[in-house]
């Protein structure tokens, strides 16, 4: 099976790659460009691990092929901050209100996060939880993560809630 | 897992994506958002020989508003389905049914088309297209044809397509005045699947239910229109009393299967309960 090229916008840079049509977006991101902070959890397309933003929208990485993301570009949770001490509000916000247990949810629900508040600057409660009901925490630490999320819309609007 | 080699092809325009598919034979499978396939191939459940991407066909994207009717590309996200003033004005049941299916993340990924064409039994997307009475075009090296929605769902992920033919897009009737929708769903975790799903619209004439629209997902090895229910609504009394003397008889014509979410009998329950409360909301009771 041949290879395809592709030019692919991550955080910033554009990567000419050839890929196996067969290759999953988040093994392309990880495995070819280095971007491990883009994780692999569940691979069933349930928990969200893996979520980047694509063209600003959230999307699950491992239910992307490389190949459909030809010409896009993509924001990982490495490429959120500004630099080593301008985080972006939404990361400020999990470490402030301790929205993490073990953390390997954390890159996939600060992204499905940005995306949230992108849409919705100040969601409710219940906005909230339905609106990560595509990132699942095994360490069940979901109440510090809601809390997070409000903290980081209050930061982001401004004290607007 | 990682998916078997395959190639792909990215196409330009619906001959184009016909073209390949005919090419590929039987062993070619059409990429819409994937949200559905890739799962599939990851877990080796399908090895195409070929994948025809057809995310970015132009022809395939768009709503429009086709006077008694809204006209829906197959290729149009859940995600941009859910917030499209036209389809909210229109035909918000199939706007709310959306925002049901999965998680926001596969919004914005899935799509119409591709839900409907999967034709998963516990999709939500075919009993409201069922119920609604939508109208599929396909299109094929014989050129175009349309299929009602009645007649599209023949089996567990089977539709009467044929193997070279692509959904190009949904037509979706207008709901006049004085109707109203629901979209009951009821799923064990949040983003999780339908174990029963039911989709009622209803329109109602002040103390009167002139008509209903009952469709059941994940009740058979497709949706299922509840025609008993909608038959005992007709010129019903619009009261608590009649919907649920109504619902008694929505499972009719099912064909529920027991499987490790749930047994027949509870899913039959579970019709029942779930239709009374769908259309009670739906007619504003």
């Amino acid at each position: 099976m041949s290879h395809i090229p592709i030019s692919v916008t991550v955080d910033g840079t554009t990567y000419d790659s050839e890929v196996e049509p067969r290759t999953l977006l988040v093994h392309w991101l990880r495995e070819d460009i280095g971007r491990v902070g883009t994780v692999v959890g569940c691979d069933t397309s349930s928990c969200g691990a893996c979520t980047v933003l694509l063209d600003g929208q959230s999307v699950k990485s491992c239910s992307v092929l490389a190949v459909q993301a030809d010409g896009q570009s993509i924001t990982t949770i490495q490429g959120l901050a500004e630099g080593e001490d301008n985080w972006h509000p939404v990361q400020t916000a999990f470490k402030e209100c301790h929205g993490l247990q073990c953390g390997y949810c954390t890159p996939g629900m600060v992204l499905a996060t940005v995306d949230l508040l992108g849409e919705n600057p100040t969601p409710t409660e219940a906005e909230i939880r339905e609106g990560l009901e595509g990132n699942l925490c095994r360490c069940t630490g979901y109440h510090n993560i809601v809390k997070s999320v409000q903290y980081a819309s209050d930061l982001m609007s401004g004290g607007a809630r | 897992m990682i998916p078997v080699s395959f190639d792909y092809v990215r196409a330009t325009s619906v001959a184009d994506a016909v073209a390949a598919l005919v090419a590929g034979g039987e062993d070619a499978k059409v990429l819409a958002g994937g949200q559905s396939l890739m799962p599939v191939l990851r877990l080796r459940m399908a090895a195409p020989t070929v994948v025809i991407d057809c995310s970015r066909v132009t022809e395939m994207q768009g709503i429009t508003d086709a006077g008694d009717s809204v006209v829906i590309g197959a290729g149009t996200t859940h995600h941009e389905v859910m917030n499209n003033p036209l389809i909210n004005e229109h035909t918000p049941l199939l706007a709310m049914a959306t925002a049901t299916v999965a998680d926001p993340a596969i919004r914005h990924r899935g799509t119409l088309g591709g839900a409907l064409a999967h034709a998963d039994p516990a999709g939500d997307l075919p009993a409201v297209a069922l119920a609604l009475d939508a109208v599929m075009t396909v299109v094929g090296p014989q050129g175009s044809r349309d299929i009602p929605a009645a007649e599209l769902f023949t089996d567990y992920f089977t539709t009467s397509m044929a193997e070279d033919e692509i959904l190009v897009s949904i037509r979706v009737p207008k709901l006049g005045p004085g109707w109203g929708y629901h979209y009951e769903k009821f799923q064990r975790t949040a983003q999780g699947w339908a174990i029963v799903g039911v989709a009622a619209a209803v329109q109602r004439n002040n103390g009167t239910i002139n008509q209903a629209r009952v469709g059941l997902t994940n009740m058979g090895p497709g949706p299922v229109r509840a025609s008993s229910v909608e038959q005992a609504l007709t010129n019903a009394a619009a009261t608590a009393e009649s919907v649920a003397a109504a619902a008694q008889s929505a499972t009719d014509g099912t064909r529920a299967t027991s499987d490790l979410h749930a047994a027949a009998d509870y899913r039959e329950h579970l019709a029942r309960v779930m239709t009374e409360r769908a259309v009670a909301k739906a007619a504003g009771i």
